[in-house]
């Protein structure tokens, strides 16, 4: 039994467009009840019946974590993806039912620190923007850099800036802004924490940064949803269920596994938060990792694989499941 | 076979202090942890321009202090106890900013006393770099009277505030920058095994 499995019927109650890619959506409990409550920066696992194609996309929660009376989430149309964000823009309309998990936070805010410092870049800002709600409320210290491609671009932007004034620290690439990062991470007082999210290489160039000026890793967060790479198909022995499955490729090898009736553990579908890791019994080929979770050495171990986000290439490989 | 460690995850683990790129380093040591701070700085002499260095002789009279302050640090401070040393540690926490190292070296004791203090100026527990060096005394907290004893190195031993006689566990809270003394003759008061060095 997954915890993911465990959902939540509702009823999607608003449909926002907030600018030409990105859409924003409400949903309440289709009982009428409260929705369970959650801390910034948590996610739900929006289910979609795309056709037949079962899909399931993680969704930072945006909405006021005080708000039990429903969850808001703000979903960038990508082109080049899989097709979910395409069908939460094309195929979702105010009435419809669908089925979303309950909220998990792998994005927390350490509450111990003096100062929050979050840096979001593009849609990376929809889970801050439930953290510093929660944050304001109470009382505590932060500030916002938040980056995008240009004005109309930068969601939320305007709104923010009403709610949390100076607080927030807007910067437009097309503008020529960027952030002063080494300026502004030595300029931080003692106990402040870091919270990054937004494209990969942000993330990378914020951690980095970082480290180099000394900042303790326990004080750095980031979250990085990925979406499952495409790449050939291959197949994969299931050794406990006793079937051999094709993972398609369009399909991640979670998808395939489910598709075939075998139950597997998951939670953030992302390659983020390890519920999925899966025991390998016999690997003849490359193994394709694309987690946060593994280290390098388990990666290279060739032990464990992480069937959210990873792929195979090869003669054979065989899991526990 | 098992050693303690694995027993008790709270019992803490040290490492081995080495220097780590910053904006400044706050260097703080006990009794024999000057040595550590000697071999810290034979590793990166040029630390000594950035770092601020607070020494505190040993309970158990070793004092390492002219050898420390040899080293040429940007500031020495010199004091006879962690509480003296406190003031001037708080204030630095207050005052800096991302960056700053903290190396910890000597009694197991000023350890966790740094550690707690830095915890609470909003650093995770772990921001800090620890070496244990000399005596194995122990910060115990009395968990009847919450009373702590400083220097603590037998075991069982009578609680300085309320006279219990206290089994030292190695169950180490990181909020308290302490040991947990539990009442070793509840149940049969006076039946006290003999006190033996276990901490020296």
């Amino acid at each position: 039994m997954s915890v993911g499995a465990s959902k939540i019927p509702a009823i999607v109650t608003e449909v926002v467009e907030v600018n030409s890619l990105i859409k924003r959506f409400r949903f309440v409990r289709e009982d009428g009840g409260q929705t369970p409550g959650f801390s910034g920066g948590a996610h739900t696992v929006v289910e979609m019946d795309d056709n037949g194609t079962r899909r399931l996309n993680a969704y930072s929660l945006m909405s006021d974590p005080a708000d039990l009376s429903g969850y808001e989430i703000s979903v960038r149309r990508d082109e080049g993806g899989r097709g979910g964000s395409l069908y939460m823009h094309r195929a979702v309309r105010p009435g419809m039912k669908m089925l979303i998990s309950q909220p998990v936070n792998l994005f927390g805010l350490d509450l111990r620190a003096r100062k929050h410092l979050l840096l979001a870049g593009g849609i990376g800002i929809t889970p801050f923007i439930a953290q510093m709600a929660q944050l304001d409320s109470l009382g505590a210290r932060f500030e916002l850099h938040y980056a995008a491609r240009d004005r109309e671009l930068g969601a939320y932007m305007t709104e923010l800036t009403a709610r949390h004034g100076d607080r927030v620290h807007r910067y437009y690439d097309v503008e020529n802004q960027a952030i002063d990062l080494p300026a502004l991470l030595r300029g931080q007082p003692l106990g402040t924490h870091l919270y990054v999210c937004g494209p990969k290489g942000m993330i990378n160039w914020v951690l980095s940064t970082a480290t180099d000026l000394g900042w303790p890793k326990g004080a750095l967060h980031s979250e990085e949803f990925l979406a499952p790479p495409v790449g050939q198909p291959f197949q994969v022995e299931l050794a406990r269920s006793n079937m051999t499955v094709t993972v398609g490729a369009a399909q991640s090898l979670l998808e395939a596994i489910e598709a075939a009736g075998v139950e597997a553990p998951y939670l953030c579908r992302g390659g983020a938060c390890g519920q999925c890791e899966t025991r390998v019994l016999h690997c003849e080929g490359e193994m394709l990792h694309h987690d946060h979770w593994l280290s390098d050495e388990q990666k290279a171990a060739c032990a464990h694989i992480m069937p959210c986000v990873s792929r195979f290439k090869g003669k054979r490989l065989v899991l526990e499941l | 076979m098992q050693t303690e460690t694995e027993i008790l995850k709270s019992r803490p683990v040290y490492g081995v202090l080495s220097p780590r790129p910053g904006a400044m380093h706050l260097i703080i040591a006990d009794g024999e942890g000057g040595e550590a701070v000697t071999d810290l700085f034979a590793q990166a002499p040029e630390m000594a321009a950035r770092a601020h260095v607070i020494y505190i002789p040993g309970a158990n009279g070793t004092d390492q202090g002219a050898q420390v302050q040899k080293l040429g640090a940007a500031q020495f401070h010199r004091a006879p106890s962690y509480a003296a040393a406190r003031s001037r540690i708080l204030k630095v926490l207050t005052d800096a900013h991302m960056g700053l190292q903290i190396y910890v070296t000597g009694t197991e004791g000023l350890i966790g006393q740094v550690q707690r203090d830095a915890m609470e100026a909003g650093l995770p527990h772990d921001a800090l770099q620890t070496e244990h060096r000399g005596s194995l005394a122990r910060r115990v907290q009395c968990v009847h009277c919450k009373g702590i004893t400083e220097n603590v190195t037998t075991d069982p031993f009578v609680c300085t505030h309320c006279g219990l006689n206290l089994f030292v566990r190695d169950h180490y809270s990181r909020r308290l920058a302490a040991f947990q003394g539990v009442c070793i003759d509840a149940e049969d008061p006076g039946e006290v095994p003999p006190a033996e060095e276990r901490f020296t």
